[in-house]
């Protein structure tokens, strides 16, 4: 995917149903995310999610229980998210055996809509870990030059 | 609800393309922007358009040596925005664990209530 931010993973110990609703329940959403959480797990629904003083709205895009949940936050000043000025938080649910999840979280950004198609699979295909890592590998490596 | 890097920088390297531009100029030390269009597959006018973005995002400076403008990467700014991705992974992760929590807690909780006849 390109514009690919973050992944993150994690191994629980309940079945993905239990998973599905502790991501999608708006007071279960309120333990773990914002302060407050408006949400409704419909595609296209509007939410709001608040944290401490601020907050701003959320758009719910996919929605297929147990399996994938995503929506878009982190719109400036309150606009509404829409692919291009927003990020887009997506869930993926993995049953391991009977009563294990393996919870998958990616964040990303701004697709570069310009770029041909293969294009971007390759690009995305090199840069598969988001660019955090990214980043990451490119101040080492300056340092490195730098030092050198 | 911020991220922790600033919106400049975040939209700087939001961009495959110009995380492209800033890979190729750590890679290369300083170099033209004619040198980058010939390394790219967009025009030359995109990475005109990348590097200024980069240059506002303070991630990339100029300098002009002889007929030529060079651009080179601030390592500086780089480590910052590096340190907020790392920052923001962080935040992934802490809710993930809460993730955990809860439906354990859930979980543990149903299969108790299934085991103890009421």
């Amino acid at each position: 995917m390109a514009g690919l931010v973050i992944e993150r993973e994690i191994l629980i110990q309940a079945p993905p149903e239990v998973v599905w609703r502790t991501i999608t329940e708006p007071d279960q959403v309120s333990q773990w995310f914002a302060d407050q959480a408006d949400l409704v797990a419909e595609p296209g629904a509007r939410g709001y999610l608040r944290f401490g003083d601020q907050g701003g709205p959320l758009v719910v895009e996919a929605v297929e229980p147990p399996v994938r949940f995503s929506f878009r936050w982190n719109a400036p000043n309150g606009e509404a998210p829409a692919p291009g000025n927003s990020m887009l938080v997506e869930f993926t649910l993995v049953p391991e055996g009977a009563e294990r999840t393996r919870l998958r979280v990616t964040e990303s950004g701004h697709e570069q809509l310009a770029w041909p198609d293969a294009e971007k699979r390759r690009y995305a295909d090199e840069h598969q870990d988001g660019w955090g890592e990214f980043l990451d590998r490119l101040a080492t490596l300056l340092a490195k030059r730098q030092a050198g | 609800m911020t991220t922790g890097i600033d919106d400049k920088l975040w939209s700087a390297v939001g961009d495959p393309s110009r995380r492209q531009v800033l890979d190729l100029l750590v890679s290369h030390g300083a170099v033209s922007a004619s040198w980058l269009a010939g390394q790219v597959p967009f025009s030359r006018q995109a990475v005109a358009k990348h590097l200024a973005v980069l240059e506002q995002a303070g991630l990339v400076t100029r300098r002009k040596e002889g007929r030529e403008v060079l651009f080179q990467v601030q390592a500086e700014r780089l480590d910052e925005a590096a340190r907020a991705m790392a920052e923001l992974a962080a935040h992934w992760d802490r809710r993930l664990a809460a993730i955990k929590r809860l439906a354990e807690a859930a979980h543990a909780d149903s299969k108790q209530r299934q085991e103890e006849p009421s």
